[in-house]
This record gives structure tokens, C-alpha cells and sequence, in this order.
């Protein structure tokens, strides 16, 4: 500040400071307070704006991913005979007949409910989607099935899903092939009869990526296993490399122009963008070592290239933050200096090699640029990996592949389920966040 | 100083000190980077006995001390020359393994270090490492024994389990102490162990200093000179990283031989 040059003239020359009364500020003290209080204001402004776009990114995410988590769907009891089997596989037209089957079945609930409402094959179709096919996927499938009741969930077109969670408005909608304005009034008229109904759709969570022409299946069940088992990878090779690795550094290795070589080297790395470290597990890993495309495991080895700086940076500063004495002291008491790192540095270190880990993976968590290289984005994850091994070595998606491929497609209702997959997304760092948090308050706790 | 016209070689040196010596300390120089902080320094120190070293702050007394058991190792610009030999072996020997030299020679630094674990494992934690306790009854006898000689056991005895470092300033320092003498050391090397202590802490550390003093060889370095007059048989002034002056105590502060010495004891460099 400045405060030297606006000094009180008034100061006596005999170089005792005059003696003012404690209750007046004098004016120096009124300016410095005066910095202060301004200085608090920018600091609560520069709060309070951090938290309006933080509200405004959760308010988007939430609005925009929640229609993700509901569907609408026709629920409907039919029984399928061998006969009527028998007759629509003979058939040239076979989805066709098992359209009518369909519908016969679909007459008699809403006789049965006591419904009148005027239809067409054709408008159930633009509701429902592909009827017949769908019904002779699964008895073809499920040829056991035959002759018993079964209990159908046939899941409503993106529009329709739309209209019911408020991505379509009746005002958009211009007739076409897709859709037409009566098709609504008949959904209503379904949705108030209790036919079509809107639930949670646990699907959504559980399930696999379902292809471009059927958003209404997509889940990001299995691109989360997919993370989880990258996470896995990245952990396990990650942690301890980055730990052994920061204590030979920082603790044994001799001072000399090599060890700056290598620090700076490791800053370096940590800078480097992640596409590149994209482009190396594709050459080394795919190409050279032959590992499968797409697989968990490589995924992991890639995102392991990218943590390692990140973890053996913090690492190395919360084992310089350890005091000295504290080695002093281990090492006074004839401790051998492995002894002393181990017994009494790390421990003390642990909350900050914890944070920097945890840190770390949630950057690989949310990586996507490496994946696109190494051929998880745009893969179609269809299933769960069927075992613990094949959970790394299988194609599979990861999250955030997947919702850049969703993201991608040209359904508005996959844009809806990337925002979906965005909330998953940012669930699953938090879950890791309080984890780290709980971690390092254990490790505090303990002094 | 009565070394300087000594022989220099290994076998001579242990024949011709007294059976008492226990450090012998021969031109020892210590460089940190640029800086020499000790210039040329030879002592002898006995066994049994407490030394003093005194010195204005910044002489180097710590920095010497770190020498005797090889802390200076740990720091990367710190470099030793000569020659210094505890019970006639050279310590700086390429064979000398520093940890087992530091479970030898204990020490106690200059600001109070405890771990941040509790109380029961800050004594026990060296007696663990050096297998010096057979059953937990040993070690519990263990860390009784060196708080009481820490003058810290009525303080601390009900709460063993709390954290070392919740405790005050001169308790952490006698927990310090304690925690140096149940390795069982030969010597044990204190840096102003009493500069945090009330004077009855003071008098329970001299007291101590004295007891131990039937077993091991103490080095001391204090800035009271009435501390280095009550405990020490053997005084050591230094000044800018020289060894001014080594002698009896009484000698030292009744008939100082160098002006300086003079000078410093009655207060007027310092
Ligand atoms: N780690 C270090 N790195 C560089 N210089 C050091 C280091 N430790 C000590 N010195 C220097 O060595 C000289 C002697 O320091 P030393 O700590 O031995 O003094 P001292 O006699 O113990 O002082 P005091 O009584 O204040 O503790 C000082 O000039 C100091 O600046
Ligand atoms: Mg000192």
C-alpha cells in the first residue's frame, strides 16, 4: 500500500508519536481496514459467481439428463401358441403376421379395460416401433415361451418418449412418416387408460448400448463396468509405480543434474496432452504388444501413462511437506532410512498421496481423447463382460466414450441420454471424491 | 590444546590416549556447499564423562555435533573431512554402516522432535527396531524406565496412548531425551536439550545428564554457562567453526587461556 507517503503531517517532530485515543481510529488504521474489507468483497464476489455457473451446470446437467432416467412404455399380456407360431414362421410376410397377432392381443386389453379408441396398424407402429419384429425376435429366441402368458414391455418410439417427458411439444410436431398429430391424441388417450405408462427406467442404468435405431434400450450399465475395470487397471499399476517411484526420488536418489533431468522430464509428462498418450497405447499396446482393440485393459494402460506424473508429482510434494525432524528423529534413533521413510514419512504423507491418487483418477475417469485412439468411443458395447479376466480383456465401452457417442448420434433422444450418462458420470466421482475424503480424514485422525 | 602434537596414526593414537577416551576427534573440517563451518577441529572425548560445547550461536557446535554420529549424512551439501573414531574405529570408515552407528551414538536435537504417534510408541519405537525388548512386559519396563530417567513419567504416565506431540514445548524436549536413552546408546550427544525447560526440569535433565553419565559419555551443548559449569567435566569453546579452547571445565571458567574464551564466558562476545 501506500501508506508511507500519505503520512499524518501532524506527527510531532520530536519523533514520539503523538498519543491518540483508542476508541478513534486514526486515519491510517481506516485505510487499512478499508483494504480489507474491500479485499473480503472481491473474495465473496469471486465465491459467489464460482457458485451461480456451479448451479447453472448442475441446474443443465439435471434438467437435461433427468428425462434419461424415465421411460414411456405399453405394457400388454399376450400368448403366443405353438400353432400361431407355427403359422406366422410360414409365412412370407412373418413380422406382418406377428404385427396382427399383436394387435388382437392389444383389442382385447382394451376391450378389457372398456376403452374405445379409433386406430390404425400403421399409427401403433410409429408409437411402438417395429411391433412384429420385436416379437419375433424374442419367440424365436424364446421358443420355451411358447404357449404361456408373457408379460411385454414394449418400449414407446424416441417421439413419443419425448412428448411424455417434455422434450417434444404438440406445437412442433409437422406430420410425417415418424409421426403424426393424431398419433399424440392417441398416446393420450393410451397413457390415460392406464395402457402406456411412463416409469423409472432402470434399463437406462443396468443396461448396454442398444444401437442407433433403438434409444429407448440404450444403458450405460456396461460402459460403467467398462470404467470400473479400467479404474481397476489404472489403480492397481498407477499407485504403487507413482509411490515407489516419488519415494526413490525424494528420498534415496542422489541430488545430481540425472534426478533434475527426471523431474523435469515428469513435469513435462503431466503436461503432455492426452490424445498423445491416446496415440502411444495404440502403437505400443495394440500394434506392438497385440492386445485386444477396445479392451478395458489397454484403456487402463493408457489412462496409467496419463496418471502416473499427476500421482508421483503429489506424491513427491506431500513427501517434501513431511518435516525434516521427523527424519532427523527416526534416523537419531538408529532407524535405517527405509525405516524411517516407511514408519514415519509415509504414514504422515498418506492424506496428501491419497488426494493426488484420487485426483488422478478422476482425470482418467473423465478421459476421452485416449479412448477415441485405442477404439472405445463409437464402440457398441452390446452386453456385460461375462467374468472378472474377460472384464479387462473384452471390448467395452467406458463412460465418457459413451456419452460422446451418444452424443454423437442423431436421435435427439440419444442427446437426452448423454446428459443422462453425464449425471452417472459425475455420480461416480463424487462416490470417489467422499471415498478420498473419508480416506484422508482416517489417516489425520489418527494425530 | 592437548592433541594437536599427538601421532596421527591408528594404533598410536588408541595407545597413547588414556583408556578413557572414547571420541577422538582429528582435523575435522565441514563444508556446507561454500561454507566452512568447522575449521580444523581436534578433540578428545572421554569416556564416562560430560562435555561441553559452548560457542557463540552460529559457531558451529551443532553442526560438529551432527558429525559424531553421522547426521550430516543426510544433509546433500554438508560434506566432513578428517578423521574422527569412536573406541579407536574410525566412524567415516567406508565399512561403518551410519545406523548401526547412530543406535551407538544417540542424540537429542536442538528443537524438540517427537513423532506424531503416541507417547508409548515414541519410546518404544527404537528399542522395537533394535529388538531390544523380548515380550511387551519388556517394553512396557522399557518405556517406564527411560521416562522416569526423562524426568516425564509422573506427566505422562496416564496417558500413554496420546499423541508426543500434544505436549508442551519442554515436555516434548524430555520426551526427546527419553526416547534417546531407551536405545541403550554408549553416547549420547544432547543439543541444548534444556533451552525449552523450567529450571526444575532443568535440574531433573542435570541430574540425569549426571546419572548417566556413570555409563555413557555425554556431549552437551548448551548456551548456559552455569549448565556447562554445573554438569560438564570438560568444556569446549568455539568460535566461527574454531575450536578455541578444550580443558577441564574449572580451568575453562576460572583461568580461560584465550582472550576470546574470556571474553565470551564473562559475557562480552556472544
Ligand atoms: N543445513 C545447513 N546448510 C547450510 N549451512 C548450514 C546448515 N546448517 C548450519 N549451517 C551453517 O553452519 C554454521 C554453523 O551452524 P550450526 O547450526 O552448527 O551453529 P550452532 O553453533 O549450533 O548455532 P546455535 O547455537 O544457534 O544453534 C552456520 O553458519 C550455519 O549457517
Ligand atoms: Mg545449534
Amino acid at each position: 500500500m501506500t501508506d508511507a507517503t500519505a503520512s499524518t503531517p501532524a506527527a510531532p517532530a520530536s519523533g514520539r508519536r503523538q498519543s491518540i485515543s483508542l476508541f478513534r481510529q486514526d486515519a491510517h488504521t481506516k485505510r487499512r481496514n478499508a483494504a480489507e474489507t474491500r479485499f473480503k468483497a472481491y473474495g465473496l464476489t469471486a465465491v459467489l459467481v464460482g457458485l451461480f455457473f456451479l448451479i447453472v451446470l448442475f441446474g443443465s446437467i439435471i434438467s437435461n439428463g433427468l428425462p434419461a432416467f424415465t421411460r414411456t412404455v405399453v405394457e400388454l399380456e399376450l400368448t403366443l401358441t405353438q400353432e400361431q407360431y407355427e403359422e406366422a414362421e410360414s409365412k412370407l410376410l412373418k413380422t406382418g403376421a406377428y404385427r396382427d397377432f399383436f394387435i388382437a392381443a392389444f383389442d382385447r386389453e382394451l376391450e378389457e379395460r372398456g376403452v374405445e379408441v379409433e386406430y390404425d396398424a400403421a399409427a401403433l407402429e410409429r408409437i411402438l416401433g417395429k411391433i412384429g419384429g420385436n416379437l419375433r425376435e424374442f419367440y424365436t429366441a424364446n421358443e420355451d415361451r411358447l404357449g404361456q402368458p408373457v408379460d411385454f414391455e414394449l418400449s414407446t418410439s424416441s417421439r413419443i418418449d419425448g412428448y411424455f417427458n417434455g422434450r417434444l411439444k404438440r406445437e412442433d410436431v409437422r406430420d410425417s412418416r415418424f409421426l403424426m398429430s393424431t398419433d399424440l391424441d392417441l398416446a393420450d388417450e393410451l397413457y390415460a387408460a392406464g395402457i402406456m405408462k411412463s416409469d423409472f427406467n432402470w434399463n437406462f442404468i443396468t443396461g448396454a448400448d442398444s444401437g442407433v435405431d433403438n434409444p429407448g434400450g440404450a444403458g450405460i450399465g456396461a460402459s460403467v463396468v467398462g470404467s470400473f475395470f479400467m479404474m481397476i487397471v489404472v489403480l492397481v499399476l498407477s499407485l504403487p509405480i507413482g509411490v515407489a517411484a516419488s519415494i526413490y526420488l525424494e528420498e534415496f536418489a542422489p541430488k545430481n543434474r540425472w534426478t533434475d533431468l527426471i523431474e523435469v522430464n515428469i513435469s513435462n509428462l503431466a503436461a503432455v496432452p492426452s490424445i498423445v498418450f491416446g496415440i502411444l497405447g495404440l502403437a505400443v499396446f495394440i500394434q506392438f504388444a497385440g492386445l485386444p482393440q477396445s479392451a478395458p485393459l489397454v484403456g487402463g494402460l493408457v489412462l496409467t501413462l496419463m496418471t502416473l506424473p499427476t500421482i508421483i508429482i503429489s506424491t513427491r510434494a506431500s513427501l517434501k511437506s513431511v518435516p525434516p525432524s521427523i527424519r532427523d528423529a527416526a534416523l537419531g534413533v538408529g532407524a535405517s532410512k527405509m525405516q524411517a521413510v516407511f514408519h514415519h514419512v509415509l504414514p504422515l504423507a498418506m492424506p496428501g498421496i491419497l488426494t493426488g491418487t484420487i485426483i488422478g483418477l478422476a482425470q482418467a475417469l473423465g478421459e476421452t481423447a485416449p479412448l477415441l485412439l485405442i477404439g472405445m468411443v463409437g464402440f457398441v458395447a452390446r452386453g456385460y463382460p461375462d467374468g472378472f479376466v474377460s472384464g479387462f480383456t473384452e471390448a467395452n465401452s467406458a463412460m465418457p466414450a459413451q456419452i460422446y457417442t451418444w452424443a454423437a448420434r442423431a436421435d435427439a433422444s440419444f442427446y437426452e441420454k448423454a446428459w443422462g450418462g453425464i449425471i452417472i458420470l459425475l455420480l461416480f466421482l463424487m462416490t470417489m471424491n467422499i471415498i478420498a475424503i473419508v480416506l484422508r480424514r482416517r489417516f489425520e485422525r489418527r494425530w | 590444546m592437548n592433541m594437536t602434537d599427538m601421532p596421527a596414526t591408528a594404533e598410536t593414537v588408541t595407545t597413547m590416549t588414556s583408556p578413557k577416551s572414547k571420541i577422538t576427534a582429528k582435523n575435522v573440517e565441514v563444508f556446507y556447499g561454500d561454507t566452512h563451518a568447522i575449521k580444523d577441529v581436534d578433540v578428545e572425548i572421554e569416556d564416562r564423562n560430560v562435555t561441553a560445547f559452548i560457542g557463540p550461536s552460529g559457531c558451529g557446535k551443532s553442526t560438529f555435533l551432527r558429525c559424531l554420529n553421522r547426521m550430516n549424512d543426510t544433509i546433500d551439501i554438508c560434506r566432513v573431512e578428517g578423521r574422527i573414531e569412536i573406541d579407536g574405529e574410525d566412524i567415516y570408515d567406508k565399512k561403518v554402516d551410519p545406523v548401526q552407528l547412530r543406535a551407538k551414538v544417540g542424540m537429542v536435537f536442538q528443537k524438540p522432535n517427537p513423532f506424531p504417534k503416541s507417547i508409548y510408541d515414541n519410546i518404544a519405537y527404537g528399542p522395537r527396531i533394535h529388538g531390544l525388548a523380548r515380550s511387551k512386559r519388556d517394553l512396557d519396563d522399557i518405556v517406564e524406565k527411560s521416562l522416569r530417567r526423562g524426568a516425564i513419567w509422573d506427566e505422562v504416565k496416564d496417558r500413554l496412548q496420546e499423541p508426543g506431540t500434544g505436549l508442551s514445548g519442554g515436555q516434548q524436549q524430555r520426551l526427546c531425551i527419553a526416547r534417546a536413552i531407551a536405545t541403550e546408546p554408549e553416547v549420547l550427544l544432547m543439543d541444548e536439550p534444556c533451552s525449552a525447560l523450567d529450571p526444575i526440569a532443568t535440574d531433573q535433565v542435570e541430574n540425569l545428564i549426571d546419572e548417566l553419565r556413570q555409563d555413557y559419555s555425554v556431549v552437551i551443548v548448551t548456551h548456559s554457562m552455569q549448565q556447562a559449569a554445573r554438569v560438564s567435566q570438560k568444556t569446549a569453546f568455539f568460535h566461527l567453526g574454531n575450536l578455541v579452547e578444550y580443558g577441564e571445565t574449572d580451568q575453562i571458567f576460572t583461568n580461560p587461556q584465550d582472550p576470546r574464551t574470556e571474553s565470551y564466558i564473562s559475557g562480552r562476545i556472544g
